[in-house]
């Protein structure tokens, strides 16, 4: 950047050198990338890499410190739980399902999201004042207690827990689009194209879309993060994914009675969550930075 | 002032409409039968079955069950626990001074540590501190609340003995209740103990519950006062002599409050949200933690009173937020 008023023709690089270079200035958001490039991958590779079966309780061992502690063994390295499961696996096989809740969740958002903000933006007297009054009810409800409320009507599970996150995610992603449409529409290009003969459908998903993708891209990546947090905060209540199906969240919601006796039990799967979710933040700032020109001025 | 707020309840009011229409709708999108739901393993005979309907009007067609619920809510009348057979209203009266002392305690200590730090970081631009402050707040904004919670417990109560596990007050004080608030409460009764036992146990639990919001309160001021730092005022203050104190607080502070004051406005909402876990790791008894007690327990007018109240409870903080607004930068006051 300080080296282009040097030059005289400046080479432009390609968009996406240029979001790469963009994203690797950013020292904190490249190691996060490493770091949840590698817990992606142990947790894909799961049923490979973990020493165990997650569900798998070995009754001479139960709650057996880890490998650094006084009396922990190489057998279990990070130790094992109430039940004499290994730990290490239930992370590992617990990380499939966290961050597989948190991506169907937010692919489950994102796409109607897409489409009612871009629905909102396009028909301003029609349909805009139905859909944005019906997201300012569902934003009334902050995060988790939506979830919960959803929770309460499906029940517990799997499924509805990512029904649950995606639902609290969509007026987010819903508003975004439409402010991000809305100012794009208001361009000469747009006016262009509708008065070059382009349809609706044309101008919403190829003449706009593309131009809005910017914090489209961003708000994902945070609210991956918030949908991991929110997963394991269902779980830890009780109402999210239920045992013995590992999951980081419901594997802290009963460790609870081992803080004393256990702390490993404790301290390890909120960590993993920690790790998880600092990195992609730190990625999201990373890919702001990156993507966002605007923004990068502050701060 | 009044057009402002005219302006704001015209809003407001459509989207307290939907509340109530989405709290009504909780007990009667259950699949199945709504009192078999509710009773779970609890046996009825069809005799009690039918007077439960009754009671709760299940057998009168949806837009009068909704007008009578409706009416009966303007009432003050949250209907009946189906645990506890008290008014949800009384239960709701109790509870509800828990988590609001709670959650003030917590904007409190976000509020003020985070404007310190923010201020710093962002008056230190690219020093240690300022590493160190983004840094942390990274962290704090990442943290799951209910693992927070735990090891701080098994540091400070467990390990260190400092603070107690759970509770508002200890079991030997017996504390007579006026406000509901128990700080103020025990601090009117005189006796030092019970309100340092107050203390010590609100302590924890609101440093849990405001951590996430002290690291945006932090990270959002730092950026905030980066920004107004550069305006021209600040450089014609300095210009002119001002006191290099009296340029930050006076002119740069006031003016980078403005987003802050949104962000703190939206934070209630993470606030209520992360009640519901604080209080149920330090058995805290308000609002979140008798929602999610009642969600096990199938007690679904206290569900539907709990989510309603929260509800309420943030259009109203975000509402007192837009007014806020005014008073803190007269120039939106004037294009009200």
């Amino acid at each position: 950047m300080m080296s282009t008023t040097a030059e005289v023709i400046p080479d432009y690089p390609s968009p996406a050198k240029e979001f790469w270079q963009g994203f690797t200035a950013n020292r904190g958001a490249f190691a996060a990338l490493i770091v949840f490039a590698l817990i992606a991958l142990a947790s894909i590779l799961s049923p490979l890499v973990a020493p165990y079966s997650p569900i798998e309780q070995f009754r001479d061992h139960m709650l057996t410190p880890p490998v650094w502690a006084e009396g922990g063994s190489w057998q279990f390295i990070f130790g094992t739980d109430e039940l004499g499961r290994d730990i290490l696996s239930r992370l590992l096989h617990g990380g499939r399902v966290s961050l597989g809740i948190g991506l169907a969740s937010v692919l489950l958002s994102l796409l109607p999201g897409v489409l009612l903000g871009l629905l909102a933006a396009f028909y301003q007297h029609s349909i805009s004042p139905i859909i944005m009054r019906v997201m300012d009810i569902m934003l009334a409800l902050p995060g988790l207690l939506l979830a919960i409320c959803v929770i309460t009507v499906l029940g517990p599970g799997l499924i509805n827990t990512v029904i649950a996150i995606a639902i609290g995610a969509l007026p987010g992603y819903t508003r975004l689009t439409r402010a991000a449409a809305l100012a794009e529409t208001a361009k000469d290009y747009v006016t262009a194209s509708r008065v070059a003969g382009a349809g609706v459908a044309r101008l919403m998903f190829v003449t706009v879309l593309p131009n809005c993708m910017a914090p489209l891209i961003v708000n994902a990546t945070l609210s991956f993060s918030s949908a991991i947090l929110e997963t394991a905060g269902l779980g830890f209540l009780g109402l999210g994914v239920q045992a013995p199906t590992p999951e980081w969240g419901t594997m802290l919601s009963a460790a609870r009675d081992y803080i004393q006796r256990a702390p490993w039990v404790v301290t390890l799967p909120g960590l993993t969550i920690l790790i998880t979710v600092l990195s992609i933040n730190l990625m999201g700032d990373g890919l702001r930075d990156a993507l966002d020109p605007k923004l990068k001025k502050v701060g | 002032m009044f057009a402002c707020l005219r302006k704001n309840l015209a809003t407001v009011l459509p989207t307290l409409i939907g509340i109530t229409l989405v709290a009504f709708g909780l007990i009667r999108l259950v699949p199945g039968d709504p009192i078999e739901v509710m009773m779970g393993e609890r046996r009825l005979d069809p005799e009690a079955h039918a007077a439960l309907v009754k009671q709760m009007g299940l057998d009168q067609p949806l837009p009068v069950q909704y007008f009578d619920y409706v009416s009966k809510l303007a009432q003050g009348d949250l209907g009946e626990s189906l645990v506890s057979r008290e008014p949800v209203a009384k239960e709701f009266a109790v509870l509800f001074p828990a988590t609001v002392e709670l959650a003030a305690a917590a904007l409190l200590l976000a509020v003020t540590l985070g404007l310190a730090l923010g201020m710093l970081a962002g008056l230190k631009r690219g020093s240690l501190v300022d590493q160190g402050v983004m840094g942390a707040a990274t962290v704090g904004y990442s943290m799951p609340v209910f693992w927070w919670g735990l090891i701080l417990i098994m540091f400070f109560s467990v390990n260190l003995g400092w603070t107690p596990v759970s509770g508002r007050i200890s079991i030997e004080y017996d504390v007579a209740r006026v406000t509901g608030f128990l700080l103020i409460d025990s601090w009117l009764s005189g006796e030092e103990g019970a309100f340092r036992s107050a203390c010590m146990h609100l302590i924890l639990p609101a440093l849990v519950l405001g951590t996430s919001t002290l690291a945006v309160v932090a990270r959002m001021t730092r950026s905030s006062m980066l920004e107004v730092l550069r305006e021209d005022y600040i450089r014609t203050a300095r210009a002119k002599g001002l006191n290099p104190t009296r340029v930050v607080v006076v002119h740069a502070l006031r003016n980078a409050l403005i987003p802050v004051l949104t962000v703190v406005g939206m934070q209630t909402g993470s606030l209520l949200a992360g009640a519901v876990l604080t209080e149920t790791i330090f058995s805290w008894p308000g609002i979140g933690k008798w929602l999610i007690d009642s969600i096990a327990r199938r007690d679904y007018p206290v569900v539907q009173a709990g989510i309603l109240i929260s509800a309420a409870t943030f259009i109203a903080v975000n509402l007192i937020v837009d007014i806020l607004y005014g008073v803190v930068n007269p120039r939106i006051r004037s294009l009200h």
